[in-house]
């Protein structure tokens, strides 16, 4: 007995089963008429595909367990090109797997790099042929070639141009001015605060001025959400209670985390959520977020009325309304 | 009677004529007295013995006969357990009872009528791409944008519209009950409201034009079934491509 260690000897590569395919012409027959069975019912497919497209109308509508009511008409055009494609692509598979030849063939890998005289010849091809088109001789065509490639190279960089321009204050400001009624949306009706119940909400945007037009991107900073309480529900600083106007206040919708409508108001808990990462602003103290992502409480609008007695804006919002963005001071 | 029973919903504030003022009046106490009996039975032992309210449920004085309609005619009152949100369900009275019910509940204050058959016609009077617009505004951040409801805070959810009637969304529009707020008649106007009842009732009727609708969520259930049943499909073929044939 050596106790030296023998190494393990190649066990080589296993022997090739063959298929039942390959040895029972029984059996080859069966899987021939399986694949067949696959391709017609891929045929029997394409058949419902277009026969569903010429008989059944556009209209037809029919009752499915789990589905509901479903166009038919979709619904049997989608099936036969699914039946079709998948029994085709499954006979396919399943007759290469059975009845296409099964050899075992070894291919061995061969070097990457290229024979020494045929990298020779490339060197020498080169070299010629760059002495050939004079390169070396004629400056002028040479950085004439090289200005015109630069230029063309550094052309993408021009189209820098088209992240900006820089938004100046628009980010700051929105359309809500002095004196700016409140009006529905949709509906841009004047509101006065006997319209509004206890308990009851409006979307509400700035009343347009005379030739004005509203524009997606002033409907994203502008749209403000009115709600009335008791007044004596209120818990705010002296300043923010007059911002509101007996029990009514007003906040920005845009969610000061990532910009959503912030518009699900729970009458009873008097809390307002964002829809999109359940931010939680708790309304009668001036909206400060009791859960979830947002940092800051929505900015309130200070509203009153006006002579006529419609309501209307105190003052422009005090700070941005919205996401932060890196030149926010707040 | 339920010519009788349904005039009682509507007299309150509509002024009626006066001819038939004193039957009207017979067959309303007739039916607040059935009312009674009813709340005293099935209402009273949280809302108290005079609809005062108690620990555990708010005074239904001044509610108004559109509250118990909405309220009871849904089967969310009375609430089979005391949680977060009273659930739709099948009503424990019959319209008749709901009906004197209502009649008690407006007898005690005046509040908010049940809307009759000639306000709720939202098909004569409602514009549903107007109503669209109106949803989306006000309605589909808590209802979805199908109408299909959402979740809220705590437990509390936005419940399907699918089987809201016109006269239960007219309620619970004027009404705001539990945690939906009140939409006013200035800020909603009642033709408005009428649009978004029929654009709901277009959204009811609307088959599946694409398939199996997957409760028109949106992408939590198209992405739950794909992530399933299509990756599952897939990982099935790819086993089966690469196992060798016997």
């Amino acid at each position: 007995m050596s106790h030296e260690i023998e190494p393990i000897s190649d066990p080589g590569l296993p022997d090739h089963v063959h298929r039942a395919t390959d040895t029972n012409p029984v059996a080859e027959k069966k899987a021939e008429r399986q694949v067949a069975i696959l391709f017609l019912l891929s045929a029997v497919g394409t058949i419902l595909f277009i026969a569903s497209y010429i008989f059944i109308p556009t209209t037809e509508f029919i009752f499915l367990p789990v589905m509901g009511t479903t166009n038919a008409h979709e619904l049997f055009l989608g099936l036969g090109l699914a039946l079709a494609l998948l029994f085709m692509g499954l006979g396919a598979v399943h007759w290469a797997k059975t009845l296409m030849p099964d050899e075992e063939v070894i291919a061995e890998r061969h070097e990457f790099r290229s024979e020494e005289s045929d990298r020779e010849d490339f060197v020498a091809t080169v070299k010629e042929r760059a002495a050939a088109a004079g390169l070396g001789r004629r400056s002028l065509i040479k950085r004439t070639l090289g200005l015109s490639g630069g230029l063309l190279a550094a052309s993408p960089l021009l189209l820098l141009r088209d992240l900006g321009p820089l938004p100046k204050n628009q980010l700051q400001t929105t359309s809500w001015k002095t004196g700016t009624r409140l009006v529905t949306d949709p509906g841009n009706r004047a509101i006065k605060p006997s319209d509004l119940e206890v308990g009851a909400v409006a979307q509400v945007l700035p009343q347009l001025l005379p030739g004005e037009e509203r524009t997606l991107n002033n409907i994203g900073k502008d749209a403000v959400l009115l709600i009335r309480l008791r007044p004596e529900e209120f818990e705010l600083s002296p300043e923010r209670l007059s911002w509101t106007y007996e029990g009514i206040i007003a906040f920005s919708k845009i969610c000061s985390h990532m910009g959503c409508a912030v518009a699900l108001y729970e009458q009873q808990t008097k809390h307002l959520l964002c829809p999109c990462h359940q931010s939680t602003f708790d309304v009668p103290r001036a909206a400060k977020v009791i859960f979830g992502p947002a940092a800051r409480p929505l900015p309130q609008l200070a509203i009153t009325i006006d002579s006529e007695g419609y309501l209307v804006a105190q003052k422009p919002f005090t700070e941005p309304v919205g996401p932060s963005f890196w030149e926010r001071s707040s | 009677m339920v010519f009788a029973l349904f005039m009682i919903g509507t007299t309150f504030s509509v002024a009626n004529a006066t001819t038939r003022q004193s039957a009207t009046t017979l067959a309303r106490s007739a039916a607040v007295d059935e009312g009674r009996q009813i709340f005293l039975k099935g209402c009273s032992s949280c809302h108290g013995l005079n609809a005062e309210g108690g620990a555990i449920a708010p005074s239904l004085i001044g509610v108004g006969a559109a509250d118990v309609d909405f309220q009871v005619g849904t089967g969310r009152m009375p609430m089979a357990d005391m949680t977060v949100q009273a659930m739709r369900k099948k009503p424990a009275y019959t319209p008749d009872q709901v009906a004197a019910l209502a009649a008690y509940v407006a007898s005690l204050s005046p509040g908010p009528a049940i809307p009759s058959a000639d306000v709720i016609n939202y098909e004569r009077d409602g514009n549903t791409a107007q109503g669209g617009e109106l949803f989306r505004t006000n309605c589909a951040m808590c209802h979805n944008f199908a109408g299909q409801g959402g979740a809220l805070s705590q437990g509390k959810f936005a419940p399907s519209l699918m089987q809201a009637t016109p006269t239960q969304i007219y309620e619970a529009l004027v009404l705001g009950p539990q945690s939906m707020p009140v939409f006013s008649d200035k800020i909603l106007t009642p033709t408005e409201k009428l649009s978004i009842i029929k654009w709901i009732k277009a959204a009811q009727a609307e088959p599946a034009h694409g398939g199996a609708s997957l409760g028109r969520v949106g992408p939590v259930t198209e992405g739950l079934l794909i992530w399933t049943l299509g990756l599952g499909l897939l990982i099935g073929i790819a086993v089966w491509l690469a196992t060798k044939a016997r």
